[in-house]
């Protein structure tokens, strides 16, 4: 143990007098490992987030399709619809993109009836109606009959204010809210297909908790949307279906598009597997940042394996020379590569937690934002997943090891003179 | 003594990692219900999709895209928007033979 501290003690001497070396070596092995973390940090957390709150979406969505687009769906279907055993509720959605020409900002407009539980969370819900009714009967809804109960929504901030329960009243995101520099008993303007301008009382702000959903939304009523958008009154943008038995999916989508040819079903599955699919690490610019990160590690690593410095391999030499056995020699090495990349990854991985669970990865979201003008702030959950965690770190310590024992090896098998003369 | 500091300062990022995750769990277990608050919106807004890049429909909305997208104006047509390549083809893209009609 006693030879194991004087070699450890003598491997930090050693890294100390080519401290500025090493210091740089630590640095970019820092910035290396802090860029995969937080990619995986990041993509894990959106991604946990979004299959857990999307798994409460419709379990079944129902578009019309005309010339391979999306087009507006007659309420007709419904009836249709609803003679497939296995059916519950089926809502029309009336939905769309608005451009705001003020801003330079698309957001989004939904229209809505009312819903219940929005509005018992909200401050004059007494004397509001609620038009789209609680489910009754066995089975209906009745997973999420515990997670909906009033006690537990109680004190759950949704939004301040309320939802729009009259004509001309909305319910706006918080990046609208920011961006139109309105709130509560704010107006905002709207111009429908005619050219006209409509005035919206604004009634409710989403919290700014929710702006991942919520940030462009406005919501507003059902009959005034169909005004906005010039719709006829007897189509939707599309159909919510509730099916009971989450096993029927499938069996219902394929029956829908039996009986209703012209239309496509988008099942809840699908809509997991889209965000399971965007959030992963291994697609697109996020999988090119990656590669680039572990591009970097590699040659960092590659520069090390390919040969030692002329001041490095004399040292070697001089310990063979005084007596040093070539295990020593190794375990110097050895040593050496656990001091470095262990320092390195520990603060890689501090620096990585901080920026994207503590500054909302700032460094990132130039990158994933894009062209959008409204872009919600990140404010992650820290999911954090252990595996991801100890694959990056035996996938960098061990290379980085071996890189550095591996050319010492040959240099420690060699005659010390010759060694010593290079 | 060199390597009782370094020891000192190995242990004491570890201590903090540790730290953070405990502080990770705590802080799931906290904003728990904040996941059930969005978990009420998603159920009772009927809503599909993050909204994270508001700079085109189907990335608006990535899971109610049109078939064809980002393709939408003429087959082959380069894709316009940056977040758009954030978003990886779908699995029955790459093996084109599984796909479904819905």
């Amino acid at each position: 143990m006693e030879k194991h501290k004087k070699i450890l003690e003598y491997t930090l001497s050693s890294l100390l007098r080519r401290r500025y070396k090493n210091l740089a070596i630590i640095t970019v092995f820092s910035f290396i490992v802090a860029a995969l973390y937080s990619i995986l940090f990041l993509t894990h957390s959106l991604k946990k987030e979004a299959l857990t709150v999307l798994k409460e979406a419709p379990e079944l969505i129902v578009q019309k399709v005309s010339g391979g687009r999306h087009d507006l769906i007659p309420t007709d279907y419904m009836k249709r619809i609803q003679e497939i055993y296995g059916v519950g509720r089926i809502i029309p959605r009336y939905w769309g993109y608005y451009y705001d020409a003020i801003t330079d900002s698309n957001y989004t407009l939904m229209g809505i009836n009312g819903t219940h539980v929005l509005h018992s969370n909200s401050k004059d819900n007494e004397n509001y109606p609620s038009p789209i009714p609680l489910p009754q009967g066995e089975g209906a809804r009745g997973r999420v009959k515990d997670v909906f109960s009033d006690e537990n929504i109680k004190g759950l901030k949704l939004l301040n204010g309320r939802m729009p329960s009259n004509r001309k009243e909305c319910a706006i995101g918080k990046g609208v809210s920011d961006v139109r520099f309105t709130g509560i008993d704010g107006e905002i303007f709207l111009i429908d297909s005619k050219g006209k301008v409509l005035t919206f009382h604004v009634v409710g702000v989403f919290a700014s908790e929710s702006a991942i959903l919520t940030n462009d939304l406005i919501v507003i009523n059902k009959d005034d949307i169909l005004e906005l958008f010039g719709m006829p009154s007897d189509r939707a943008t599309d159909i919510a279906v509730e099916v009971y038995n989450e096993l029927e999916i499938p069996f219902v989508a394929s029956k829908i598009r039996e009986i209703l040819p012209d239309t496509r079903p988008i099942m809840k599955g699908e809509i997991i597997r889209t965000y399971e699919t965007l959030f992963n690490w291994r697609s697109g610019v996020i999988f090119t940042m990656f590669l680039g990160a572990l591009l970097a590690f590699c040659i960092l690593a590659w520069d090390k394996a390919t040969g030692l410095s002329a001041e490095e391999r004399q040292e070697i030499g001089i310990l063979k020379a005084i007596g040093w056995e070539t295990g020593d020699v190794l375990e110097l090495k050895f040593w050496e590569g656990i001091v470095i990349s262990f320092t390195s990854i520990l603060t890689g991985m501090i620096i990585a937690y901080i920026h994207i669970f503590f500054l909302g990865a700032s460094l990132f979201a130039p990158v994933l934002r894009g062209w959008s003008v409204l872009f919600p702030p990140f404010r992650l959950i820290p999911y954090v997943d252990l595996y991801q965690v100890f694959v990056v770190l035996f996938l960098t310590v061990i290379p980085y090891v071996a890189s550095t024992i591996i050319p010492s090896w040959k240099a420690a098998i060699t005659d010390p003179d010759t060694v010593m003369r290079g | 003594m060199k390597y009782k500091i370094f020891i000192g300062l190995i242990l004491s990022e570890i201590l903090l990692i540790l730290a953070l995750y405990v502080f990770s769990q705590m802080l799931i277990e906290r904003r728990s219900i904040e996941i059930t608050a969005k978990k009420i919106l998603v159920r009772e807004l009927m809503l599909t999709d993050l909204s994270i890049w508001t700079e085109a429909r189907y990335t608006r909305h990535p899971s109610q895209a049109d078939l064809f997208t980002p393709f939408q104006d003429f087959p082959s047509s380069v894709e316009h928007f940056p977040a758009g390549s954030i978003i990886a083809p779908p699995e029955n893209i790459k093996t084109w033979k599984s796909i479904k009609r819905y």
